[in-house]
């Protein structure tokens, strides 16, 4: 039975009536993985800076292992944090970055049975010590004989290390990590991924770790939180949070998905273009209107006349895994991965298995996700970003 | 790669040239000439020096003391100024600067006017019973030292054979505090004229200090009084540096302020110097030599410094 470390109760935090959280309710287990995902601006950071203790929530409460830590300041608590930017200490070598936390005198308490404190004193770690638990934490971040180096002489990735090794040299209970992989290239990143992860089974730490990439919060963690707009939109495992999204914004912000209008016709039968499919879903109303999720790599491409709809190809992408291609069925666009090539303008019918679809209550964010009409366009408007807007209208003239 | 200089350059290469290299040139070709009559190259000008030797130990000693009180004041007010808010800063900065608009001389004679014996803060200080009450501490104080030196001093210097004394004519009649012509007085209008370099290039690095590093710093556990210890304190110390050698260097060759609030008994090497160019010991090669030298322990001295904080230094600028 996991047991609850940390709790947000009712959060919220607002900057100047700006409200940046909205009422965020979350509750974090022991020596859990969670992820905090979502894009720019919608509070990961926030979120973290209150757990830190860097931020007060506006109102609302928080608790560490039962207690209300709401105005506990940072430096007593039992978390330490990797930040977006690293925040080394420039004067310092390597060593002494590390050596920070250790050095710091801790306040030891003796308590009686009844958790009274009867006496309190300072006690500091002796020299060996911490030169034991230094060398020790940079071999687990693979920086052994960087010890000298000047911090600010380190490439990011190595930075990056240094700034994980600085907080877990604590041995916190709880490590919070802001896009702690952003500057990294992919395949530092895939490394570094995978070495956090082992660091975190190892040392038993419970991990929150914030980051807007959607794979990195997939292949990491135990749970997902999504955010956007200073809310959390779902909570689940990363499968929960892949294969059935609670709304057309999960759904698009986690892969790629086809979002369409449908209508539930009774369990298990939702209608979408006039046909009706069969799906897993059920407790729906009758003849509720519905978003309805169909990944791309759930489509089957058949011939034309087997397929439940029928559509032309408009475009076809190379992704070396596979083919994107994007087809046009009655003016809606869809974006299918397959590894057949059907080249641009064939006729094509596809096929969809019941547990391909996934259906969803409509909400705020329906119709904004989930249709690839502008899919081409948008390729061409980068290539074309370049163009002055002024072009453009003396192209228009001359073809008029 | 040739290090060309360019055509721009050209008017301000040529500015150097005439008001900081040839001057330079010309103060060690006359400190190392022979006064007239006699003629050709000599070293009896920096010989001579040993006779101001006091002069050189009152100048750094008291462009010490400035210093350093312009270390105790500007840092703190620096650090709890770049804490207040954007709008607090900047009209406290113009505060800073304000008197630094006005001409150097005239800032000087208003603090002659209100340290003088009827200046401003002695009718105050009068008018608040203040200095009544001094001459009645002077008489306590007196009456003190008096009963000590028949008392205890007088057991110890049976015992020990020696004749120590304390004195016991502080003044009690009077009138006012003697505050102009007083080397307090020549370190005050040092620490007034020279406060604002000290504040200004502590702050410009303290308003620069990346939060998320205080951040990190109490993350790990650090106190306060920690932070500031190991993070701030060794991050400002560029700062601290540059401000220290722009309040020092002008501090120990001003010669006016000596003159007007010192009283221009006691000279200063700046009084000195000028001495031998305009007043009346007019011997310019004695006045090349001193400046020579004045200015060979004052780069030395800033060398010296800036090795010493030249790890912080790189730090910050990185
Ligand atoms: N101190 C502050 N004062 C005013 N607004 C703030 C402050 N801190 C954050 N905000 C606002 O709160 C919102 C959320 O910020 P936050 O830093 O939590 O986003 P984030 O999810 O971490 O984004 P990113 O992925 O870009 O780091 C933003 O709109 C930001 O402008
Ligand atoms: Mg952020």
């Amino acid at each position: 039975m996991p047991k609850e470390l940390i709790r947000l109760s009712n959060c919220t935090m607002a900057f100047d009536d700006e409200v940046v959280l909205d009422n965020i309710n979350l509750y974090i287990n022991d020596k859990e993985f969670l992820t905090l995902l979502g894009p720019s601006g919608c509070g990961k950071t926030t979120t973290l800076r209150i757990i830190g203790g860097f931020q007060m929530p506006t109102s609302g409460d928080v608790f560490f292992d039962g207690v209300r830590i709401n105005s506990v300041p940072p430096h007593k608590r039992a978390v330490n944090t990797v930040f977006q930017k690293y925040a080394l200490f420039p004067h310092l070598n390597v060593y002494e970055n590390i050596a920070f936390g250790l050095r710091v005198p801790r306040v030891e308490e003796q308590k009686n049975e009844m958790g009274k404190v009867l006496s309190r004193r300072k006690v500091k770690l002796s020299e060996k010590e911490i030169d034991q638990r230094v060398m020790e934490m940079l071999e687990v971040v693979n920086l052994r004989g960087f010890e000298k180096r000047r911090v600010t002489s380190l490439s990011g990735g190595q930075q990056q290390r240094v700034a994980i090794a600085r907080a877990l040299v604590n041995k916190p209970k709880v490590l919070l990590l802001d896009e702690p992989l952003g500057a990294l290239d992919l395949k530092l990143r895939k490394d570094m991924q995978n070495e956090l992860k082992r660091i975190q089974k190892a040392m038993e730490i419970t991990f929150i770790y914030v980051t807007h990439d959607q794979e990195e919060a997939l292949a990491m963690s135990d749970t997902v939180v999504v955010m956007d707009g200073g809310k959390i939109q779902q909570i689940g495992t990363p499968e929960d949070i892949y294969n059935e999204p609670k709304n057309a914004f999960v759904a698009d912000f986690i892969g790629e998905s086809n979002i369409l209008d449908g209508i539930m016709r009774s369990d298990g039968v939702v209608e979408i273009f006039n046909r009706q499919f069969a799906c897993l879903d059920s407790g729906f109303e009758k003849d509720e209107p519905v978003d309805v999720v169909i990944r791309p790599e759930d489509v089957d491409i058949v011939p034309e006349n087997e397929g439940q709809l029928k559509g032309t190809v408009t475009n076809v992408t190379f992704k070396g895994m596979q083919y994107d291609i994007i087809v046009d069925f009655y003016g809606f666009k869809w974006l299918i991965q397959t590894t057949d090539l059907s080249p641009v303008g064939s006729r094509i019918g596809i096929k969809i298995d019941p547990d391909g679809i996934h259906i969803m209550k409509k909400s705020q964010y329906s119709g904004m996700f989930g249709d690839y009409s502008s899919y081409s366009e948008e390729y061409e408007e980068i290539s074309d970003a370049a163009y002055e807007p002024g072009e453009d209208g003396q192209e228009d003239g001359d073809e008029k | 790669m040739r290090n060309k200089l360019s055509w721009f350059s050209a008017p301000y290469v040529v500015w150097m040239a005439l008001f900081t290299v040839a001057p330079v040139i010309l103060v060690v070709i006359y400190a190392f000439t022979a006064v007239p009559p006699a003629e050709g190259f000599t070293l009896d000008n920096f010989l001579r020096m040993k006779e101001f030797a006091v002069v050189f130990a009152r100048s750094f000693r008291l462009a010490l003391i400035a210093t350093f009180i312009c270390l105790l004041i500007g840092y703190p007010l620096s650090y709890f100024l770049a804490k207040e808010g954007p709008s607090f800063q900047k009209i406290a900065m113009v505060l800073i600067m304000l008197p630094m608009w006005m001409n150097f001389l005239l800032r000087t004679y208003a603090w002659m006017s209100i340290l003088e014996n009827n200046g401003f803060l002695n009718r105050m200080f009068a008018a608040l019973g203040i200095i009544d009450l001094g001459n009645l501490i002077n008489g306590g104080l007196n009456s003190l030292c008096a009963s000590l030196n028949e008392g205890v001093l007088a057991w110890l210097n049976a015992r020990l054979g020696t004749a120590l004394l304390l004195s016991t004519d502080r003044a009690t009649d009077m009138t006012y505090f003697r505050m102009l012509y007083t080397q307090g007085a020549v370190v005050l209008g040092m620490v007034y004229n020279y406060l604002p370099f000290m504040i200004l290039p502590i702050y410009s690095v303290i308003i620069k200090l990346d939060n998320s590093l205080l951040e990190a710093a109490r993350d790990l556990g650090a106190s306060s009084a920690r932070v500031f210890r190991k993070v701030i304190f060794p991050l400002s110390l560029p700062g601290v540096l540059s401000g220290v050698t722009m309040v020092f260097v002008p501090s120990v060759s001003t010669f006016a302020i000596s003159k007007m609030l010192g009283g221009g008994t006691k000279l200063l090497l700046g009084d000195l110097i000028e001495l031998q160019f305009l007043g009346g010991a007019y011997n310019p090669y004695l006045g090349s030599a001193i400046s020579l030298v004045m200015m060979v322990i004052v780069v030395v001295c800033m060398y010296v410094m800036n090795r010493f904080g030249e790890g912080e230094e790189q730090a910050v600028v990185l």
